[in-house]
């Protein structure tokens, strides 16, 4: 059984008054890959918005590799890569000039070479020279998850990743997972896709009113029982 | 269906624990300093109107000089206190340093527009015209443009922690640049010297104690309303999670 | 990597995007053009009065022009509204600051450059000696400290620019007093005038340290 790598214990978040997390608890160990389902407002993109250390928690403490995320934000960022909804690129710069930069950003070492590489894994080598603000709404999906994966961190975490890829997306989507799981990496992603859900991960979690409602083992689970569980849990 | 149930139940509790806390205190510091600044009024105002001597050269209108004073020494004081707080709040990050904060900010804000219209009257008694840029009116004016600044900032971002740390800022900055300010106008106001508005030789006795009595009184009747607005200011906040919580 | 070049990163980042939009550079140019030409008519300046009233009018254009172009350095990093994609970043938010606030120096400088030898021009006004530079560096430098904090700060509010002049006019009168009163002592030379250079480079200074140390407290949420 491997260490805790991802410790939330009793997060609460209110934004403009209104409580969205009342208190989420869970771990996540090393080399998990945790598919987060609930419906729009239930909280997904608040929470991971906490991890990445993008806002603060209200309440509770949460973990990354032993690190609290609010005393040692600039750590845990290191550790953390973010796909949220918004492409975080910059429409002016070419796809390699943005992968540039956030490697300085991060202090990748060997940054043009790794841009390179994961250019070529993403399919967008052909692209570099572009301006972001060109391409298709699935190439800039697969540019931010190349992005989150600059700096080799030990958690991912994504917003809706499969939002706007096509199936050769999607299957890059899942390749560029499990080689992450291989590696030892934790992941965390939300959907709104059961068969994806079912597919991708080896825990799914579902967030109602702010708590987690479901928590189960993926393994023997198919996605028409999942969804039911969804509809009754979200009633 | 159970969930929203359970939504619902949850906000009205939250909203319940915040009301205990009003219910049972007796408001004994707010009467003490209520009293206080009541009586101290009476004794002031006894004082500035009978019991100061008239100024030889001003007049009668120069009884303006124990308003003028208490109200700009308050509105200084004010932004002093919002600056205090707003640092407690960004130290603390608990709500009520800036409770604090906002309550001094709309008081002493109050104070310093009266501290410009009496020191513009006075101007007007003494050299005829509603305004001079002098060292400590212009300062008290661009004093007063921060406060503003301050409200209308704390007004467009609502009562969110952004918006506390917002003002926490400027209230920061604020209060290191006025000395600044007034050394700079000081400084620019030399080479046209104009009549000062204040008294630049030695005052006799009882105008000193009048003028300190005054001050008293004033600073009392602050810490009093401060209390006050304080309370509001809680109260605000309250009521919008209230409301918040039952949407 | 290094805290200098974090601060050049961004920098070089921002040039680089503004550059490619070709929007901001050239509007502020012509626009510190046109206050000084309107100047021109209103105040009707004939060359015996000019010493009182040229330096006003200089920093009146520099301000107004450093407000135009303030709210960009920071508007530009918001892409719907929000930082996330520097501030996922473990970039250290006084880099940031530093950034954002060279970036702005620069932008007022590019009206510097345009507006002072057609002030020159205009006002018959000798200019071009080696004085000048510090006065307009530190004049600068003060709007742009305060300036780069508050337009973090207004960024958030609908009303960002009226509130934002709100904010800053008053915070910067002592730079605006000193640059105002140095340049005329440069135009016309007076005795016993205060130390105008040593008010601005402490007012810089300060507030300075005081923005960067404030900064991460407006932009993180």
């Amino acid at each position: 059984m491997s260490a805790p790598y991802l410790e939330i214990k009793g997060l609460k978040k209110t934004y403009s008054l209104k409580p969205i997390l009342r208190g989420i608890d869970f771990v996540l160990v090393q080399d998990e890959c945790m598919a987060l389902l609930g419906a729009n407002g239930a909280g997904k993109t608040t929470l991971l918005r906490i991890l990445a250390c993008l806002t603060k928690p209200g309440a509770g403490t949460v973990r990354i590799d032993g690190l609290d995320i609010v005393r040692e934000a600039q750590h845990v960022r290191h550790l953390v890569g973010f796909v949220g909804h918004q492409p975080n690129l910059y429409d002016e710069l070419t796809v390699l000039e943005n992968l540039l930069f956030f490697g300085r950003m991060y202090s990748v070492k060997h940054a043009p070479e790794r841009a390179v590489t994961l250019l070529q894994q993403v399919g967008l080598a052909r692209r570099a020279g572009e301006r972001v603000g060109t391409l298709s709404r699935g190439q800039i999906q697969r540019l931010a998850l190349a992005r989150a994966l600059l700096h080799s961190p030990q958690l991912l975490l994504l917003d809706e990743p499969d939002a706007g890829l096509d199936d050769e997306g999607i299957e890059l989507l899942e390749e560029l997972l499990r080689e992450h799981t291989r590696r030892g990496g934790t992941t965390l992603f939300t959907t709104h896709n059961f068969e994806r859900a079912v597919k991708f991960s080896n825990r799914i979690c579902m967030l109602g009113g702010g708590r987690v409602v479901y928590l189960q083992a993926t393994s023997g689970l198919e996605p028409g029982g999942v969804r039911q569980a969804y509809q009754e849990v979200l009633r | 269906m159970a969930l929203v149930k359970r939504e619902a139940t949850i906000g009205q509790g939250e909203a319940k624990v915040g009301m205990k806390h009003q219910e049972t205190r007796f408001p004994v510091v707010s009467v003490i300093l209520g009293t206080l600044s009541l009586i101290g009024m009476m004794v002031s105002i006894w004082m500035i109107f009978l019991y100061a001597p008239t100024d030889a050269i001003q007049g009668e209108p120069q009884r303006i000089f124990y308003f003028h004073v208490p109200m700009a020494w308050l509105g200084m004081l004010g932004f002093v206190i919002v600056a205090i707080a707003g640092t407690g709040y960004l130290v603390k990050k608990d709500e009520r340093w800036d409770w604090a904060a906002r309550a001094s900010a709309e008081l002493g804000a109050f104070f310093i527009t009266l501290a410009l219209i009496t020191g513009s009257i006075w101007g007007k008694t003494i050299w005829g015209t509603w305004w001079t840029w002098d060292a400590r009116l212009t300062t008290t004016l661009i004093l007063w443009f921060i406060y503003i600044g301050y409200l209308m900032l704390r007004s467009y971002m609502g009562r969110t922690p952004a918006s506390a740390r917002a003002g926490a800022v400027l209230a920061i900055i604020g209060i290191i640049d006025v000395p600044i300010i007034y050394e700079s106008v000081n400084w620019w106001r030399t080479l046209h010297p104009p009549a000062q508005v204040g008294v630049q030789d030695a005052l006799p006795p009882s105008v000193v104690i009048t003028l300190m009595v005054s001050l008293t009184t004033f600073t009392l009747l602050y810490s009093f309303l401060m209390i006050q607005l304080y309370q509001l200011q809680r109260a605000q906040t309250l009521a919008q999670q209230l409301r918040a919580s039952i949407e | 990597m290094t805290f200098p070049s974090q601060v050049l990163a961004i920098l070089w980042k921002d040039i680089r995007c503004e550059l490619r939009s070709k929007q901001t550079w050239i509007s502020m140019g012509l626009f510190a053009l046109l206050v000084l030409v309107i100047f021109n008519f209103a105040f009707d300046l004939r060359v015996d009065n000019k010493a009182a009233i040229a330096p006003g009018a200089l920093w009146v254009a520099f301000v107004f022009a450093s407000l135009l172009g303030l709210g960009r350095t920071i508007a530009s990093e918001q892409e719907k509204g929000s930082m996330d994609r520097l501030m996922l970043c473990p970039v250290d938010r006084k880099a940031i600051y530093l950034a954002k606030l060279l970036g702005n120096m620069l932008f007022i400088g590019v009206v510097e450059v345009v507006a002072l030898p057609i002030f020159a021009v205009l006002f018959n006004v000798p200019l071009f000696t080696g004085e000048l530079l510090p006065i307009v560096l530190l004049g600068t430098l003060g709007i742009a400290t305060i300036g780069t904090l508050f337009s973090a700060i207004a960024a958030a509010t609908q009303a960002r620019e009226l509130l934002l002049p709100i904010l800053v006019f008053p915070l910067i009168v002592p730079v605006v007093i000193g640059a105002v009163r140095a340049t005329g002592t440069l135009m016309v030379p007076s005795i016993n005038e205060p130390p105008w250079l040593g008010l601005m480079a402490a007012f810089d200074v300060i507030f300075l340290s005081v923005s960067m140390l404030m900064f991460e407290y407006v932009i993180e949420e």
